[in-house]
């Protein structure tokens, strides 16, 4: 049975709607001649959302205050409470999935958007507060220079960031230093989802290469292997405010499991270089 | 082998093979998922009802009692079959997620052009976090 790629589904469906159906209201599309001739890429911030009708509101205040300017997509993975509406009040984008169906497949839905409506810039954080807003512009700048396609906010390069459980703080050094080994460069935050991703690395991302559970240090030996230059970059951390992190009970034991058996296949398969 | 276990070992593997057809006509299983099931019956079928055959069987694998062939060789068809229902279950849920993304995208899609088309053309501006 053939999956229905991303590709046949953008062949299929029309044009990008917010910048081809309606044209008279996209002014950010056309340039005058007082404007300058580069445009400023065209940026997305994605936030992964789950039951965070809490939290999010916060986060997008924090985001239209330190990043004003830049279009926000939530998506919202099947939500029981009410955090669609609380984005909608805060006049974000917002994309319902209609089920619940895990991190990383909301957050590579964003990614299919962003690539669907030619966005060059994705920034991606998460929606509990735990990452800085005012951090969204040092990523954003890192991205933009030569030689780097994706950068990862780390929080143990800055003194500012919260302490970490010993029994977290150990899979990260774990994973960290399996990632460094063999993408040949420092990882310190193999788990961090505060991350700038640019052009090809955010087609990579919408591919089937990507995870659909939790994309962690495999995922980083993965782009590195394809040829994707990664950088990383001090970010303040915060406390989750109200939640346990997605790897708590049982599924630490099958997020070790799945981490080793998936960088272990990654490293065995074979990836075109970019 | 003794006889009893013969008998009851032809009687569910004709079941088996009888049950799968039925389901297949009314529709309830596919052509495609009914083959395994059908190799397995008729397999084990044949080594219920031959003498020759699982004595050559038991030969080959060196059992010493015809029962143990037979619970090897269902034991090893039933593995068989588990582990192609899982990568067809991972296939399909592969699946299931790339639509569930297409549905989400395409959803937010016709709201945009829903508010684009019932909006009055005076109140067409965006706030700044909603501007793509």
């Amino acid at each position: 049975m053939k999956t229905l790629s991303y590709q046949t589904f953008k062949s299929q469906t029309s044009p990008p709607i917010e910048s081809a159906v309606i044209p008279e209201d996209d002014t950010a599309e056309t340039l005058s001649p007082q404007e300058p001739l580069t445009k400023p890429p065209k940026t997305l911030i994605i936030i992964p959302a789950y039951n965070e009708e809490k939290n999010i509101g916060a986060v997008l205040e924090g985001i239209q205050k330190q990043s004003p300017g830049i279009p926000v997509l939530v998506i919202d993975d099947g939500s029981s409470d009410n955090t669609e509406k609380v984005v909608r009040q805060h006049n974000a984008k917002v994309i319902s999935l209609p089920y619940n169906s895990g991190y990383g497949v909301a957050l590579q839905t964003g990614f299919l958007y962003a690539v669907k409506n030619d966005f060059s810039i994705v920034v991606q954080m998460d929606s509990d507060g735990q990452h800085d807003p005012a951090n969204i512009k040092d990523l954003i700048e890192e991205v933009q220079k030569e030689n780097c396609d994706v950068v990862i906010g780390s929080r143990f390069l800055s003194k500012d960031s919260y302490k970490t459980s010993l029994a977290r703080h150990a899979g990260m050094i774990l994973f960290g230093a399996i990632a460094s080994l063999f993408c040949k460069q420092k990882v310190s935050d193999p788990t961090s989802g505060f991350q700038a991703l640019k052009e090809r690395a955010i087609q990579f991302i919408a591919s089937d290469n990507y995870p659909p559970d939790y994309p962690d240090a495999d995922f980083i030996i993965l782009m590195n292997r394809c040829g994707f230059k990664i950088k990383e970059i001090p970010v303040t951390m915060h406390a989750s405010p109200d939640k346990e992190s997605m790897h708590h009970g049982h599924k630490t034991v099958y997020y070790v499991f799945k981490m080793f058996l998936s960088i272990f296949v990654t490293l065995l398969r074979k990836y075109p270089k970019r | 082998m003794p006889p009893r276990i013969q008998i009851i070992s032809i009687l569910i593997c004709v079941f088996l093979v009888a049950y799968v057809f039925e389901l297949v006509r009314r529709k309830h299983l596919s052509e495609e998922y009914s083959m395994g099931w059908l190799i397995t019956g008729t397999s084990m079928l044949i080594l219920s009802v031959s003498d020759d055959a699982i004595k050559w069987v038991s030969g080959l694998v060196g059992a010493t009692l015809f029962t143990s062939t037979l619970f090897f060789f269902g034991l090893l068809f039933l593995m068989v079959i588990c582990l192609h229902f899982s990568i067809r279950i991972s296939a399909l849920t592969k699946q299931v997620r790339t639509l569930t993304q297409h549905v989400g995208i395409l959803d937010h899609e016709k709201k945009v052009l829903e508010k684009k088309i019932h909006q009055p053309p005076w109140q067409a501006g965006t706030s700044s976090l909603e501007q793509i």
